[in-house]
């Protein structure tokens, strides 16, 4: 194994690519050859570090140096300084943990680090430092000393259950796999990642790929499989390329394919790609688009277990499942049973989004609260505005307000609170939020991605979508509220798969616990949040107001009028609702009513 | 065998037998749509709905295999409230143009609408959301606006008739059913079979060639006069016409299945030039010989009156075609004689000409017009 004295990770997120981040990696690279430095210092491409905002940047370890805003000229200048006279340059240096960390920066107070633990921290593309993590250690044990049903056993003790949303137990589904009659087997990983604004899976897949081949193997040797495969949107290229290139190195050290280590047993796995519809992450459709057929689901049972791909027994996981496994072996059961809850056992990774100081990725242990999240992890709500509300458990889940903030976060509680686990999408909003406009958001997202084989999603969601859209636009009539909820059970009860079944969740959750807010709509033709376009209207005080005319000018459709360091006036029938006016304003004077 | 309940009476049914076939075997009757038994199952229209003692949630029931002691119930207020709106929403697509269909009778998307009690006019789109009459082919009529989307177009082409010209293209509300990557039919393949329109519950796919012909006085079960297969039919009767023909899904050849001859082929029944009456030149009926060609004509056309085409009876010409066999055989040879016989012929009919040319001719001089 090489040995570089230093790591430099640049981002080649679009954001930064945009800003030069191409440039700047190759001026970089023929920086460090002509000084005679790349034996010693070794450039690696990654996605997001800090914030793309600041781009293009980069980190440099083992300083754990996070530069920003760097371009291809500035090169020759920091290399010289950096790496050659080891002196770090001011100028472009940004604290990361001060920043806006948008994905994954370094653990927060009582963040946990089980599956992200090698994020950021080995080269993805090179299996050698996963290897010198312990990698591949967890296989060696399973082959070497461990029966398949030990294996299922060891992962039954430790309390995993399924990450990627409806938390079976994993020994369990591993076990009815293995007893199902019927070969060949095969292995699913599930890495199609849909919902909006999640990026657990595709952060494993980038920076840890080795982890979840990993888990495959070992699932694949327990239940008696011999071919796997990864379904990875088409929507993650770098993680496709770099599951592939991980699977080629572990080929190469006969991790993968015949003889796997010496034994007798083979296994070997395929990466298809998956062309971004979000109910192709619903098990039975991302079987039958394997199967290269239309991403439809169909009826379980039979369950994919009894006949899966090709007709045949198929265990299906999600990525962090799978990379939690080779710990579990390494470490025990016990180990793993030790962090969580007395039902949720382990760690769970989330993405973070919203009205919080720091959005990003996070991986806590279940059994913490939502309170310890939001304020502890993800550093409270931005400008100390006040908590309205979590959505928890991505586009199927539910709205939960103050009150929940003590709950624990896992399976159970989540539940019964109206929200749930999800695959660790969650929203924290604060009190400019508008919660029928949340519900109408999530709506929009689930019908249009219904894949239209039942009628409660295809329809209902439709109509759901339609009422909620009325009731923003303040056209809501008494009896909707009433209307809206027989519908919401109705699909709930009647469509066939998770996502006809989860659609109404959003709208159910906030009907429940922010009722007031769409009698105001209905009733008083208010927007209480103010922020249904329709419901507000804007106006300028005459107070503060200094006749600046920066609102005038910034006006996109022109319906601010005054007179230079007079009052302004906003006519309200040009008026679209856009809010510039309000965010441009340096004197506060721009009103919403 | 695997014992299960079904609304109190204890069934015995093979496993692998859904809850609807044991239910339709214990005589209750499911409501349905996308659920065909000549087709696989789909399970998307949702109208089959059942309780599951146990579930968590409603079953379809066209979809649920059968398990040992499982107890259903298939009649409820909730099951009620359930089909109730599934139609409603399978309404608030739906728009009926008003024009005169070419349907046999109501459609079973029709029948359950009105057995739940929705008033089609309340319920149905405000406005169409494809064109009427939307593709050019010659004998099925298209008009998407009725389509409930249960695909049992899409499984009759790929699974009976194996020409794959249906699929679902878009997705969520704008999933629609489309030909080929949204060609026309016979771009896409279609030979026209009708399959399509046969399981179609909603009239979205209809017979052109019946629109508006209005429902039969009586329907007579026949067999297909076009070849030896022997496929039933459905003739549709009125006023003494043949107003479609309709798949009799008890037929034990064909089941569903017809081809576009046997489905559409049926206007020469009423056409003008149909020959109904054995016909035989004048100069065969009056025992005179053939008459010379006359000069300058074609091959085959005579103005000699004695060569005009005459009705007779059957016992008339078919012993002047004894006859004149004999004759052929008699005076050149049996290998002078030559017999070809028809695909529009049963295999009893070609067993039989076969015999009579190899043994009462006596010459191998037999073949048929589907030898390929
Ligand atoms: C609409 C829908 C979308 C889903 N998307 C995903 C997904 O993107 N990733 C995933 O792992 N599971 C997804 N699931 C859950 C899977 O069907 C399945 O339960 C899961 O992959 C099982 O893995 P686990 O036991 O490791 O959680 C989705 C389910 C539904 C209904
Ligand atoms: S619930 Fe929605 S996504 Fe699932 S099968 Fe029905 S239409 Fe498709
Ligand atoms: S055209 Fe008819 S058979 Fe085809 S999906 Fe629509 S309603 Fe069903
Ligand atoms: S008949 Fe069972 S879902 Fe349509």
């Amino acid at each position: 194994m090489a040995f570089f004295r230093s790591h430099v990770l640049v981002c080649v997120d679009p954001e930064c690519l945009a800003k030069g981040a191409h440039a700047m990696l190759d001026a970089l690279q023929d920086e460090l050859v002509s000084q005679g430095l790349i034996d010693e210092i070794q450039v690696l491409e990654t996605s997001r570090i800090g914030s793309c905002a600041d781009g293009p940047e980069m980190m440099v370890y083992p300083e754990g140096i996070h530069y920003v805003g760097v371009t291809e000229d500035d090169i020759p200048y920091l290399v010289e300084e950096h790496f050659l006279k080891g002196r770090v340059v001011p100028k472009f240096q940004k604290s990361i943990v001060a920043v806006v960390d948008e994905e994954l920066g370094p653990a927060k107070p009582k963040e946990v680090r089980v599956v992200l633990r090698n994020c950021g921290q080995i080269d993805p593309e090179n299996i050698e430092d996963y290897i010198a993590e312990d990698g591949y250690a967890a296989l060696a044990k399973v082959l070497g000393d461990m029966q398949p049903e030990q294996v299922i056993d060891e992962v039954t003790r430790s309390g995993l259950r399924g990450r990627g949303g409806a938390g079976f137990s994993t020994g369990k589904k591993w076990q009815f796999c293995r007893n199902s009659a019927g070969t060949p087997k095969y292995i699913i990983c599930n890495a199609d990642e849909g919902d909006p604004g999640a990026f657990m899976n595709r952060r494993v897949l980038e920076g840890d790929p080795h982890s979840v081949l990993e888990g495959m193997i070992i699932a694949g040797y327990a239940i008696g499989a011999n071919w796997g495969y990864v379904y990875c949107r088409a929507e993650y290229p770098l993680a496709v390329r770099t599951l592939n290139l991980a699977i080629r190195q572990a080929r190469d050290l006969g991790l993968l394919g015949e003889n796997i280590m010496g034994t007798n047993y083979s296994f070997d796995i395929e990466v298809r790609q998956g062309a971004g519809a979000f109910v192709c992450g619903e098990e039975t459709a991302l079987i039958a688009s394997i199967e290269g057929k239309r991403g439809e689901p169909r009826p379980r049972p039979p369950f994919p277990a009894v006949q899966g791909v090709w007709g045949k027994p198929t265990n299906n996981n999600n990525v962090e499942t799978y990379a939690n496994i080779p710990q579990i072996i390494l470490k025990g059961a016990d180990w793993f049973a030790s962090m969580g809850t007395e039902k949720s056992k382990g760690t769970k990774t989330f993405a973070i989004g919203g009205d919080v100081n720091h959005t990003g990725l996070i991986e806590v242990p279940l059994g913490i609260t939502l309170r310890e999240v939001i304020y502890d992890v993800a550093g409270g709500i931005k400008d100390n505005k006040p908590f309205k509300a979590v959505q928890i458990g991505g586009p199927m889940g539910g709205c939960l307000p103050e009150k929940y903030l003590d709950e624990k976060i896992d399976y159970e509680s989540l539940n019964a609170a109206g929200a749930m686990m999800g695959s660790g999408g969650m929203i924290i909003m604060d009190d400019e939020t508008c919660m029928v406009d949340i519900a109408r958001f999530f709506m929009d997202f689930t019908q249009d991605e219904s894949c239209g084989k039942c009628t409660p999603c295809r329809v209902g969601t439709r109509r759901i979508l339609e009422m909620l859209q009325r009731i923003c636009d303040g056209e809501g009539e008494p009896g909707d509220i009433e209307k809206l909820e027989e519908l919401c059970q109705q699909v709930q009860q009647n469509s066939l798969c998770g996502l006809g079944q989860g659609a109404p969740n959003p709208v159910v959750s906030t009907l429940k616990q922010f009722r007031s807010e769409y009698e105001a709509h209905i009733y008083e033709k208010r927007c209480p949040a103010k922020v249904c376009r329709k419901l507000i209207h804007y106006s300028i005080l005459e107070g503060p107001c200094t006749g600046c005319t920066v609102c005038a000018r910034n006006c996109p459709v022109n319906a601010i009028s005054g007179e230079r360091r007079h009052l302004h006036v906003i006519d309200p029938d040009i008026c679209i609702r856009c809010g510039i006016c309000k965010q441009v304003c340096n004197f506060n004077a721009v009103a919403v009513s | 065998m695997v014992n299960i309940t079904i609304n109190g009476n204890a069934i015995q049914v093979p496993s692998g037998t859904t809850v609807l076939r044991a239910a339709e075997q214990a005589g209750i009757t499911i409501p349905t749509l996308c659920d065909h038994p000549d087709l696989h199952p789909f399970g998307g229209c949702r109208l089959c709905v059942v309780e599951v003692q146990g579930a968590r949630l409603p079953m379809a029931s066209c979809t649920l295999p059968v398990n040992e002691g499982m107890v259903v119930t298939t009649e409820s207020p909730a099951l009620t409230k359930s089909r109730r709106t599934i139609l409603e929403l399978l309404m608030s697509n739906y728009y009926d143009s008003g024009y005169k269909d070419g349907q046999k009778e109501t459609t079973q998307f029709m029948r359950w609408v009105k057995h739940y009690g929705i008033s089609v006019k309340k319920a149905q789109a405000p406005a169409p959301r494809y064109p009427v009459n939307s593709d050019p082919n010659p004998v099925i009529w298209v008009d998407m606006n009725k389509c409930i989307l249960c695909t049992r177009c899409v499984r009759a082409c790929a699974e009976i008739q194996g020409r794959f010209v249906w699929s679902q293209g878009g997705r969520g509300f704008n999933t629609r059913i489309v030909a080929g990557a949204e060609t026309t039919m016979l771009e896409a393949r279609c030979e026209t079979c009708g399959a399509c329109v046969a399981f179609c519950p909603t009239g979205a796919l209809d017979n052109r060639l019946s629109m508006g012909a209005g429902k039969p006085s009586t329907v007579v079960t026949t067999t297909c006069a076009y070849c030896g297969v022997g496929c039933q039919i459905d003739l549709n009767v009125k006023d003494n016409h043949i107003i479609r023909v309709t798949s009799n899904p008890d037929a034990s050849v064909n089941g569903m299945a017809m081809c576009v001859k046997g489905r559409y082929g049926y206007d020469y029944v009423h056409h003008p030039e149909r020959l109904s009456k054995p016909q035989v030149r004048r100069y065969l009926l009056k025992g005179e010989p053939k008459p010379k060609a006359s000069a300058g004509a074609n091959p085959g056309e005579n103005s000699d009156p004695l060569w005009d085409w005459v009705e007779t009876d059957w016992d008339t010409a078919l012993r002047i075609t004894a006859e004149k066999i004999a004759q052929a055989r008699d005076q050149h040879g049996a290998d002078s004689v030559g017999v070809l016989t028809s695909a529009k012929c049963t295999n009893e009919v070609n067993y039989l000409m076969n015999k009579f040319t190899r043994q009462v001719v006596g010459t191998n001089n037999i073949d048929h017009c589907a030898r390929l």
